[in-house]
């Protein structure tokens, strides 16, 4: 299990200051086998609010780099809002808010020093339906993210836009037609083409939030093979309602149940020999 | 008595019907009448002559002209304006209370007649502000005019673009401004157009604010600038219609022939716009 | 879990994340869509000044008693009369006349739209009757003077060139479609079940909708109905060709009138010269309009809410 890690800077939020809070990490209390791994991104009790109503209660968790954490758990317990929060797009909903810190890389990033556009560039997501730009074509879309914030360079477009296809899996099948619209694609191509566009801005995480729920199992497993891979270069952290596609892709499992975290730990162990209860019922089928 | 209440059903649905195509069938008496009095006065020297005190020799070329400056010029203030205006409450500002006042004074101001501009044209642009009777006035009369119209129009295209496109901009790292632009807008752009459409048949056919900001009844000369005083359309096939003597009855009905053909070649373009870029969009 | 040996794409120091990823230009576009917004107030802030400068000066030089209490209007005689009444008359005269042929017609097609319309024809018809709207009022001004009166002269005896009834009528014929559309949707708001409820009970159809849906959209059908009410007291160029330009205090659709626009048309198309009584004549004609107008819209905009708050 996880340990908690204590937060030794000041207030989760500084009043625009322009001072980053730096989180530091007792030594003694991280285990071994993650003695060379570092924490991408984490989370320390993270609370969050859709007006009135909280959805997240005091979630601390981290994700190591290059790692694969699925998170789990029944509807309405908060896992999409949680890692909506990573990249805050939480609160771009009116009357949204959050209490608490969110780190990359040690780096405090939730507080108004902090520009959430930048923090996105380098935190990537992918949703659960799939939304290429309607009004672009595959190459289009797969370079819109550079382009929406004007960093690409002439000439280089191809060569990038490749580049992200092929990380993507969709080179093969989509490289003589770059020209046409991003939705004469299906919906496991569609998707794939997202995760390129996503690609495309060389983030450093890549969230994703149920990305299979609305593809058929072939363009499921696809997808799944292309977690696989994307594990070796990006840190990844995938929400999804399929237990058994968390236990197929995922290094570290989270379960949040009504907006806490129950319970984490390597994928392995949480799904054989759980430690909570509430977890057992949940893998076991008895809810959810 | 199922049988009695169903027949009396029957004639009631007749009823509506009838009442629904009433309006229509006037609306084709009116083509016709129009048709009828004024198509044969159409030729090309009616459409290239200018206004005279003999029917027969009078013609529309300045109030054409005149109603063609207007439109463009207003059009230039109008839907940048009221782009931006909609582009602003359905982006930036949706909760704030200024945004809740740009909403309800735009609702207000769709319900002013349109006359009452006029009489702001008259005090502000005519006489404040010193423009007189000019091209300029009434252009920025008519501008404020459609002005809610292009902002209704341009929201609800915003509105039909799905928030998860915004999203997907707004998670690859683009500021509001970025995925407005690039994204939001291209896949409103249809309605956006013909909102725009919209408004400008809205400012061809207009005519009493234009009499009040002084547009002239009788035009010898052709609108040379802004400053220019003028007359459109409407105006002459007004002035037309004052006179008592039929041959300028005529010539009213000729004129109309040529706004109505005008604003519908305007809208058929629109439409057909339209169809082809959401056509070009659904792949 | 194996041995993280490779680098993540790219390295963390070549990103900052502090400072702001908005560029000034953004930042200075965002204050100007503000203000674009801002105009729409500024709209009316003129509208609002501009009567009220022109109306307070014309009630420096003409008691507010003789405005409201005197009942001639004959601003531009060697002895003017200002009384209002007259010009009001005119107005609602020909609105009411107006409203006589909308309100049938209007809601008659609106209850075929929602209740008895098949689909195809829906789509159809609903645009067909937004033409109308759409058709620049002097054309309806011609058609009135032109057709309409010529017409009704054979039905109706002693009914004079320029009369109420003719402009009445076609400005109820161009004003329907509003009508139509805005009872339409309010019918359509109804919901299915209060239908469902009522037919089971074995009612027909026409009892159910006049004894259940057409209570049910009462308010959004008032809101129509007086939304409509404005349109048609704004209108100027029908009853400007058609209508007349002599100011009379009458209910009789039979002769000239004058309504509140036709005279600032009348006035505007003559020389005025500003600072003088006949030119604020203009404007306070302009604010009772205006003030008309308003008052109708926000009470159509109550009953709006209300009916959507209630379904």
């Amino acid at each position: 299990m996880m340990p908690a890690q204590e937060l030794a800077a000041g207030p989760a939020r500084s009043a625009g200051r322009p001072v980053v809070p730096r989180l530091e990490v007792e030594p003694a209390l991280v285990s071994p086998d993650q003695a060379t791994c570092q924490v991408k991104i984490a989370a320390h009790r993270l609370s969050a609010w859709f007006g009135a109503q909280q959805v997240l209660r005091g979630v601390s968790l981290d994700m190591p780099r290059c790692q694969v954490t699925a998170i789990i758990g029944p509807s309405g317990c908060g896992k999409s809002t949680f890692i909506r929060c990573l990249n805050r797009m939480h609160e771009l909903t009116p009357g949204a808010r959050t209490e608490g810190v969110i780190a990359l890389d040690d780096q405090v990033v939730n507080t108004r020093a902090v520009d959430p556009v930048l923090l996105r560039r380098r935190v990537g997501m992918v949703f659960q339906k799939p939304n290429p730009f309607p009004s672009m074509s595959i190459r289009e879309n797969v370079l819109a993210g550079l382009r929406l914030t004007g960093s690409l360079r002439r000439g280089a477009g191809d060569e990038l836009a490749e580049r992200a296809l092929r990380q993507a899996a969709l080179w093969d099948e989509v490289k003589d037609r770059l020209d046409e619209p991003g939705l004469g694609l299906s919906g496991g191509q569609q998707q794939r083409l997202c995760i390129a566009r996503a690609l495309a801005v060389e983030p450093e995480v890549l969230l994703m939030d149920e990305p299979c729920s609305a593809l058929d199992p072939i363009a499921t497993a696809r997808i799944e093979d292309l977690i696989h891979e994307l594990r070796l270069r990006y840190t990844l952290v995938i929400v999804t309602h399929n237990m058994q596609q968390a236990a197929r892709v995922s290094d570290r499992t989270a379960f949040f149940l009504l907006g806490e975290l129950v319970e984490l730990g390597p994928t392995e162990r949480l799904f054989t020999s759980p430690s909570d209860p509430r977890t057992e019922d949940y893998i076991t089928g008895k809810f959810g | 008595m199922k049988r009695r209440g169903r027949a009396s059903e029957r004639l009631f649905q007749g009823l509506c019907l009838a009442a629904a195509l009433v309006p229509l069938v006037v609306l084709a008496l009116l083509v016709g009448k129009l048709l009828v009095d004024g198509l044969g006065r159409l030729d090309w020297a009616f459409l290239t002559s200018f206004p005279s005190r003999k029917a027969d020799e009078a013609g529309i070329l300045p109030a054409v002209v005149g109603s063609l400056w207007l439109v463009g010029l207003s059009a230039l203030f109008a839907l940048p304006l009221g782009l931006g205006a909609a582009i602003y409450l359905e982006e930036y500002g949706r909760r704030g209370r200024l945004a809740d006042l740009i909403e309800v004074n735009i609702a207000n101001l769709a319900g002013v007649p349109s006359i009452i501009y006029g009489l702001l044209g008259l005090g502000l642009f005519v006489r404040a502000l010193g423009l007189g009777r000019s091209l300029l006035a009434g252009a920025l009369t008519m501008a404020l005019l459609v002005l809610p119209v292009v902002v209704l129009s341009a929201r609800e295209a915003l509105r039909t673009v799905p928030a998860t496109l915004r999203e997907g901009a707004y998670a690859l790292g683009s500021t509001r401004w970025q995925a407005i632009y690039r994204v939001v807008l291209p896949q409103a752009l249809p309605g956006v157009l013909t909102g725009a459409i919209l408004a400008i048949s809205r400012a061809m056919g207009e005519t009493a604010p234009l009499i009040v900001v002084g547009a002239l009844t009788y035009v010898s000369f052709l609108p040379d600038g802004p400053g220019s005083a003028f007359t459109v359309l409407p105006i002459q096939i007004f002035n037309w219609v004052s006179r008592p003597q039929p041959e300028f009855l005529v010539n009213a009905a000729a004129g109309i022939v040529v706004l109505l053909v005008t604003l519908l070649a305007l809208n058929g373009v629109a439409i057909a716009l339209r169809n082809r870029m959401e056509k070009r969009r659904a792949g | 879990m194996s041995a993280r040996t490779r680098k993540p794409a790219l390295a963390s120091p070549g990103r900052p994340l502090r400072g702001r990823a908005t560029p000034l230009g953004e930042r200075l576009l965002e204050r100007g869509l503000l203000g674009s917004g801002l105009l729409s107030v500024a709209i009316t802030a003129g509208i609002l000044s501009v009567l009220a400068v022109e109306t307070i000066a014309f009630f420096r030089e003409v008691p507010l008693a003789a405005f409201l209490f005197d009942t001639q209007w004959t601003p531009l005689f060697s002895e003017p009369h200002y009384g209002i009444w007259p010009l009001v008359a005119g107005t609602l005269l020909t609105s009411l006349i107006a409203m006589a042929v909308a309100l049938p017609f209007g809601l008659l097609a609106a209850i075929y739209l929602s209740e008895f319309a098949p689909v195809r024809v829906r789509r159809t018809l609903k645009p067909a009757l937004e033409l109308l709207a759409g058709v620049p009022t002097i054309v309806y001004g011609y058609f009135a003077l032109v057709f309409v009166t010529p017409l009704l002269q054979g039905i109706v005896p002693d009914l004079a060139g320029f009369n109420a009834l003719g402009p009445g009528i076609v400005m109820g014929i161009m004003i329907t479609p509003l009508i139509c559309s805005l009872s339409e949707d309010a019918l359509h708001a109804v919901p299915v079940g209060l239908r469902e409820g009522a037919f089971a009970l074995g009612s027909g159809r026409v009892p159910v909708i006049f004894r259940v849906v057409v209570p049910a959209a009462f308010s959004g059908i008032a809101a129509a109905v007086i939304l409509a009410v404005s349109r048609a007291v704004g209108e100027t160029m029908i009853v400007a060709i058609a209508a007349g330009q002599q100011p009379r205090l009458t209910f009789d659709p039979r002769v000239p009138v004058e309504t509140m626009t036709a005279f600032i048309v009348q006035v505007s198309q003559g020389d005025v010269s500003t600072g003088t009584t006949e030119y604020r004549t203009l404007f306070v004609v302009g604010a009772a309009l205006f003030l008309m107008t308003l008052g109708m819209n926000l009470v159509s905009q109550r009953l709006a809410r209300r009916f959507r708050r209630h379904t």
